[in-house]
């Protein structure tokens, strides 16, 4: 699936065994895509020596820090990019 | 002075464990024709040769012509050349512009991801574990600790660059800079600056 710009997202909760780049601290948390990279090779697969295709889309995932803190009173916004497969329609 | 304790042979190499692997690797991959000692050689020139005065060139000019502005938010690699600059051959950087409402601080919460191409090597600080676990969750916190309060209604947005796009701030042009030229611009355009974690120098 694709996302556009405004879409609203939730980043998978799945575990994943090796090496991948999405943080932890945003699994199972909600943003809105605020701009949409190229494509990458998949980090995931490419760092064991494989090619890393299909290549992955690359999104700025804008994220509330209320939503993704328990922390009291905190404000502000964490931006981070996310590849497309650990990306969820949460519209 | 006693000398009975038990202790690990003392050498003179005390290199990392990382840094022997990365030497192992780059040995094999010369032995296998896949790259030359040049070739690393060079690159790690070229890598290590990069300050952050060539993100300040950038960076002024954007302070000095709007359009130019508007051309590195939409394409900083672009504008890299346009001015000169070599952007080296990956990875993507984008510029994000700080306003009065809002300040953007960049950081790789999962290693130490950092546009060197444009900011030469990353300071200690930003590889570090501290950095890297409270500018997200703390963000105001880390920022005082830099010496930089900012208002309760500017709104932090921390940037974490977690793969393959690189982030470059663009901090607010200094008030009291009004008849400078781009060289003196650039001149008070710090590293800490371009990362999110200082306003730029005052004007002398």
């Amino acid at each position: 699936m694709t996302f556009g710009i405004g879409d609203r997202v939730r980043v998978s909760g799945r575990r994943h065994a090796g090496h991948h780049r999405t943080p932890g601290y945003l699994k199972d948390r909600r943003g809105t895509v605020v701009r949409v990279h190229a494509t990458f090779p998949n980090p995931e697969t490419r760092a064991y020596g494989a090619s890393g295709l299909p290549e992955q889309r690359l999104y700025l995932v804008d994220f509330a820090a209320s939503e993704v803190w328990d922390t009291d009173g905190i404000d502000g916004r964490v931006l981070a990019d996310i590849f497309e497969h650990w990306l969820e329609d949460s519209a | 002075m006693s000398h009975d304790h038990d202790h690990d042979p003392i050498t003179h190499t005390h290199e990392p464990e990382a840094a022997t692997r990365v030497r192992a690797l780059a040995a094999i991959l010369v032995e296998k024709g896949v790259l030359g000692e040049d070739e690393i050689r060079a690159r790690i020139d070229w890598l290590v040769s990069r300050t952050p005065a060539d993100g300040a060139r950038l960076v002024a000019r954007a302070w000095v012509d709007d359009a130019f502005k508007e051309r590195l938010l939409e394409d900083a690699r672009a504008a890299a050349l346009e001015v000169g600059l070599d952007p080296g051959p990956s990875p993507v950087v984008v510029a994000l512009e700080n306003t009065p409402a809002t300040h953007h601080m960049v950081v790789c919460t999962l290693c130490s991801c950092y546009p060197r191409s444009l900011l030469g090597p990353p300071p200690d600080w930003y590889k570090s574990l501290a950095y890297r676990s409270r500018a997200v969750s703390a963000p105001r916190a880390v920022l005082t600790e830099f010496g930089l309060t900012l208002a309760g209604d500017v709104e932090i947005r921390v940037v974490d660059s977690t793969a393959d796009v690189r982030y470059l701030v663009i901090p607010q042009r200094p008030p009291g800079t009004d008849g400078l030229a781009e060289d003196a611009l650039a001149a008070l355009v710090t590293r800490d600056s371009m990362i999110g974690v200082a306003q730029p120098l005052a004007p002398a």
